[in-house]
């Protein structure tokens, strides 16, 4: 008897396209933003108050420039899907330009983030 | 696109905070532009480099600024006003971040138990990092 089924890798196929890599991106975004500034906080008052030794080496990951590259990235994505969220809520009518709006987002996110790194590294360099 | 559907408008919970979401998030972009643009009044083009610009734009805490070309923070860079700024700054994102906390956790768990336990923990979570964070500001 032949198989019927359909056996394959279709069904592992990713489908959702760029809206959906984007809400996967913002919550993943989320929840990275609030353990990092929850960590940051409790280390800033150790720091502060007892000047320990744990919150100075959290302090050198955090100002490590890797770090930073991937803090920035998160944030600054984090905060233009989420005024691409909040447009299209208040005005649901656009929503019909979901694709497009989540196309334009990437556009500005792209040479932002990229400017940002590329001074970054210039200073670097420098020995700034 | 939301991750779940926007609720039903009217007086309940879910509906206040879905609001509250879109709304300190405005609030947030707006506390940033206030604070960068007042960076560049004090002079952060000449002084200031992007990362702590960046931070500053953040949150606007002296602390994030020190190691700059800035001669002396007390001016302008550290006062009242600032403490306020940071002040909201922090109450806006914290209550932002842990309710979406709440929001991810309850889309996984879906039992009574497993939910009152859920918010009880996010619930005190958020007044201790208020509280720790209100401190370091004062303090700083
Ligand atoms: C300008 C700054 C920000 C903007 C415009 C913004 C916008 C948004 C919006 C519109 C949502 C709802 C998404 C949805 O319903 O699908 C959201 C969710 C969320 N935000 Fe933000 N946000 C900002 C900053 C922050 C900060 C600072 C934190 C952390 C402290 C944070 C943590 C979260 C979390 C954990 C969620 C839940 C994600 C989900 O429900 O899938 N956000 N944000």
């Amino acid at each position: 008897m032949a198989l019927k089924r359909n056996v394959g890798l279709k069904g592992i196929k990713y489908r959702g396209g760029g809206p959906m890599l984007a809400w996967a991106l913002h919550r993943i975004s989320g929840l990275a933003i609030v353990l990092f500034v929850g960590l940051h906080v409790i280390s800033s008052f150790f720091m502060q108050q007892l000047g320990s030794d744990i919150a100075t080496a959290l302090n050198t990951v955090y100002e490590s420039i890797y770090f930073q590259f991937i803090v920035i990235f998160i944030v600054l994505f984090h905060a233009l899907n989420g005024l691409r969220v909040i447009i299209l809520d208040l005005w649901p009518q656009l929503i019909k330009f979901q694709r497009e709006a989540t196309w334009l987002q990437w556009l500005i996110f792209i040479p932002t983030y990229g400017m940002t790194v590329t001074i970054m590294i210039l200073n670097q360099l420098q020995g700034g | 696109m939301s991750s779940r559907p926007a609720p039903q408008i009217g007086f309940s919970f879910e509906y206040l905070m879905w609001i509250f979401t879109r709304i300190s998030g405005l609030v947030m972009y707006l506390l940033a532009f206030v604070g960068l643009v007042m960076a560049f009044w004090m002079g952060a083009h000449q002084q200031v480099d992007i990362g702590a610009l960046a931070r500053w734009t953040f949150f606007p805490n002296p602390n994030h600024v020190t190691n700059t070309n800035i001669p002396d923070v007390t001016l302008g860079w550290s006062n009242a006003w600032w403490q306020v700024m940071e002040m909201l700054i922090f109450l806006f994102a914290v209550t932002h971040g842990m309710n979406g906390v709440r929001v991810i956790y309850e889309d996984y768990i879906g039992n009574t138990w497993g939910r009152a336990l859920g918010r009880g923990i996010i619930f005190l979570l958020w007044i201790f990092l208020l509280i720790v964070g209100i401190y370091v500001i004062l303090a700083s």
